[in-house]
């Protein structure tokens, strides 16, 4: 056993960054047998994670896409070990098995070793219905582990309904333009690395990433399972399904939702916030922003959107870079006014 | 407490003076659980407070976990036993429903997770007493469910619930169910047994080529559908039908163990041997209803009593065989079963469902009584035992009373 402070975590793994793509290893752990649309970023996500965390590895899959296409029985994509979640339960599933680990190898039950805990979840799966259980696993410092959140942005497995991290406007079978109203769905997208990071100042590691950046995902993932105790990743993954654009795009669309800035990239480091990629350029003034319709007019969900909806859209996110205490990570404004009491 | 558990040694029983719920605490640490999730409900809650005392001290080493819900705390643990761990968790009323999805999925998961149901009333309207529908609500699912009726019986089948729901003829979880308040916070004076006895009784849990583990890389619970989901649950009946013979060896094995014997592990009888007509029941209603038999014995009445502990899986044959030796038969339901045939109770149901292939068949009368914590009194036993007597001696009677219920 490992201390951190006055908590004993388990043998924690030592995976240095990958140097690049030429250097990674050749071995895959997430392999054919999938079922997965095509140009599919999931899948990519998944390939890349079980890659970064290597063979001593439990995967938990909470109820989305990437378990129902993924675990076809008789035909699982995976080499490393992987079981089924539910919906709401990658929390739970990340610290039992983390707690299960732990407690045998304490014990003498089992080997005492390095075994990396990842649970995966979707955005429906983690910033709806997992939240509270997700919130509560990165209280415990107690456990090595880490929870994925592959966002494609709707519940994209049962025909593509809005999540709560579903963009503003986006047609989703649940929110489709009408007659009487366009939009249907006019909540902004869960900020959820952000809270995540500012909601649970013990946890270590929290970044968001794109696998369109892949070695710097990989990275991110490698960090996240070395850096000891209970961590965070949300990943943005172009969904040709749920976004409806051909899916020679799925990686062009990564790149432009990092480059119109609707998407920062960012890792807290023990409570550092570090820009990294095309958002650090941006954040220091190296490339300029793009505008947000070049990102949202090559996707079908944003076909019905009018100029005064791309100028919306367009709003918030120079907000979110130019208001926000953090931009793009903490939506608070510096200003701090006091109330005025009566005399 | 401090002074049951610092009696507890390797080599010696104790005895001591302590609640059901302390005695299923002692029991997961005689069993060297390495996994224990606690969340707040009364009245189930207070086996975590002990337990959590028993991880202060240093006296049991588990990971104990604080869930944010009922729904991570059966979560939790389930993933924990995938990965080899013997686990325990516990609920009561609407906070096991709140479980009810991890708690579904348990089962055909083949998770040999033991857990303690507080029983507590449902809402609404708040009401911490007991009442059984909370723990009734998975029979259908592949939970093994057992009913006690005092702390020894409590720790005794904590133990052996692990022993049964570990076979690997078995493996599916189990649920022992504590009525709340009358067992959870009740004291007596219990046996504990020493440290290796529990071992000689209850070998390591062993999940073979289920285990989830890098040297063991298998993909559980995948989408299964319509191609293999029928043989899949085929495979988890057969677990339960198992569970019949894994139960009476277990049983036989702790009798020869620790010298208790609980007779037949299915049923109590009591004082049944000449009996006119009996009444049925689970849980702790049976102190009243032995008090008011031995009454009713003084004044030349033979009525006895069959104590249901096993519902699941249910001793079906054995009991109808039993219950038709009577010439009527009345079931005290401490729940309900709305718009359920005859709108009884679910223990009357089962019951009459049991008999109905028997070649006996007196006469089997549903009472709903005690719901809410509402004590079920020596006078109300003595009013269903006339009842059942009337409807013995060709009285008709309403298959279904309420009894106890304010007019």
């Amino acid at each position: 056993m490992t201390a951190i402070g006055t908590v004993e975590t388990p043998p924690i793994p030592k995976l240095d960054p990958f140097k690049g793509v030429k250097k990674l290893p050749l071995e895959e752990f997430f392999t054919s047998g999938h079922r997965t649309c095509q140009g599919c970023e999931s899948a990519l996500v998944m390939k890349m994670m079980a890659k970064a965390a290597g063979p001593r590895t439990i995967v938990l899959g909470s109820t989305g896409c990437m378990y129902v296409a993924n675990t076809t029985y008789y035909s699982t994509s995976w080499v490393i070990p992987w079981m089924h979640t539910q919906l709401g339960s990658s929390g739970s599933a990340a610290m039992g098995s983390a707690a299960g680990l732990k407690a045998q190898m304490r014990k003498g039950k089992m080997k005492s070793e390095p075994i990396n805990v990842i649970a995966f979840c979707g955005d429906g799966g983690g910033a709806d219905m997992g939240l509270s259980a997700i919130s509560a696993a990165l209280t415990h410092p107690d456990y090595n582990l880490l929870i994925l959140m592959y966002d494609n942005e709707s519940y994209a497995n049962t025909d593509i309904q809005l999540s709560g991290s579903t963009p503003y406007g986006a047609h989703t079978t649940f929110s489709p333009p009408g007659k009487m109203k366009r939009i249907m769905h006019h909540r902004w997208k869960k900020n959820m690395a952000g809270m995540l990071a500012a909601g649970h100042p013990t946890c270590r590691y929290v970044a968001t990433m794109c696998m369109s950046y892949g070695l710097q995902g990989m990275n991110c993932v490698r960090k996240a399972l070395s850096i000891g105790g209970p961590t965070f990743i949300h990943s943005l993954d172009p969904c040709p399904k749920g976004w409806d654009y051909d899916p020679i795009l799925s990686h062009e669309l990564g790149e432009l939702a990092v480059a119109t800035g609707i998407w920062p990239l960012y890792e807290v480091e023990t409570g550092v916030v570090k820009l990294y990629g095309k958002t650090k350029q941006i954040a220091e003034g190296q490339s300029g922003r793009l505008p947000v319709r070049e990102y949202l007019l090559k996707q079908g969900r944003f076909a019905h959107f009018t100029e005064e909806d791309i100028e919306y859209f367009q709003g918030k996110v120079d907000e979110m870079w130019e208001r926000w205490l953090i931009p793009g990570v903490i939506p608070l404004r510096k200003e701090v006014h006091a109330e005025k009491t009566a005399a | 407490m401090a002074h049951a558990v610092a009696a507890l040694d390797q080599q010696t029983e104790k005895t001591a003076l302590i609640t059901g719920s302390e005695a299923i605490a002692v029991a997961c640490k005689l069993a060297d659980v390495d996994v224990i999730t606690a969340y707040p409900i009364r009245p189930y809650d207070t086996v975590m407070q002990y337990v959590a005392k028993l991880v202060a001290n240093g006296e049991f080493d588990c990971e104990y976990i604080v869930a944010e819900s009922e729904h991570s705390q059966f979560e939790i643990v389930k993933h924990a036993s995938a990965v080899g761990a013997r686990v325990f968790s516990g609920s009561s009323g609407v906070g096991w429903m709140y479980a009810f999805e991890a708690l579904t999925v348990t089962p055909a998961l083949r998770i040999p997770m033991v857990v303690m149901v507080g029983n507590r009333a449902l809402d609404d309207p708040g009401a911490f007493g007991v009442e059984h529908n909370d723990a009734l609500a998975v029979r259908d699912l592949g939970w093994q469910l057992v009913w006690v009726d005092s702390a020894q019986e409590a720790l005794d089948t904590a133990l052996i619930a692990y022993r049964v729901a570990e076979d690997r003829r078995v493996f599916l979880p189990c649920a022992i169910s504590c009525d709340g308040a009358f067992l959870t916070h009740s004291q007596a004076l219990v046996r504990i047994p020493s440290q290796d006895k529990v071992a000689a009784f209850l070998p390591p849990y062993n999940r073979g080529d289920l285990l989830l583990h890098p040297d063991n890389p298998i993909t559980v619970a995948p989408q299964a559908n319509e191609d293999w989901l029928m043989e899949i649950r085929r495979q988890t009946a057969a677990g339960m039908e198992r569970s019949y013979t894994v139960i009476r060896e277990a049983y036989a094995e702790f009798d020869k163990i620790f010298d208790r014997s609980y007779g037949n592990p299915f049923f109590e009888e009591y004082e049944t041997q000449d009996a006119d007509v009996v009444l049925v029941g689970m849980g702790t209603l049976s102190t009243p209803v032995k008090v008011a038999i031995r009454q009713m014995r003084r004044e030349g009445k033979r009525v006895g009593f069959v104590r249901v502990r096993w519902f699941r899986p249910f001793a079906a044959e054995e009991l109808a065989k039993t219950l038709g030796r009577f010439s009527a038969v009345g079931v005290i339901d401490r729940d309900f079963s709305l718009g359920s045939p005859y709108l009884g109770g679910v223990l009357a149901t089962e019951v009459r469902a049991a008999m109905y292939p028997a070649t006996k068949h007196p006469p089997v009368l549903g009472f709903i009584c005690g719901l809410g914590g509402r004590e079920v009194t020596v006078p109300d036993v003595r009013r269903m035992s006339q009842i059942i007597y009337d409807a013995a001696e060709g009285h008709p009677q309403p298959p279904t009373q309420w009894i106890g219920l304010r007019e």
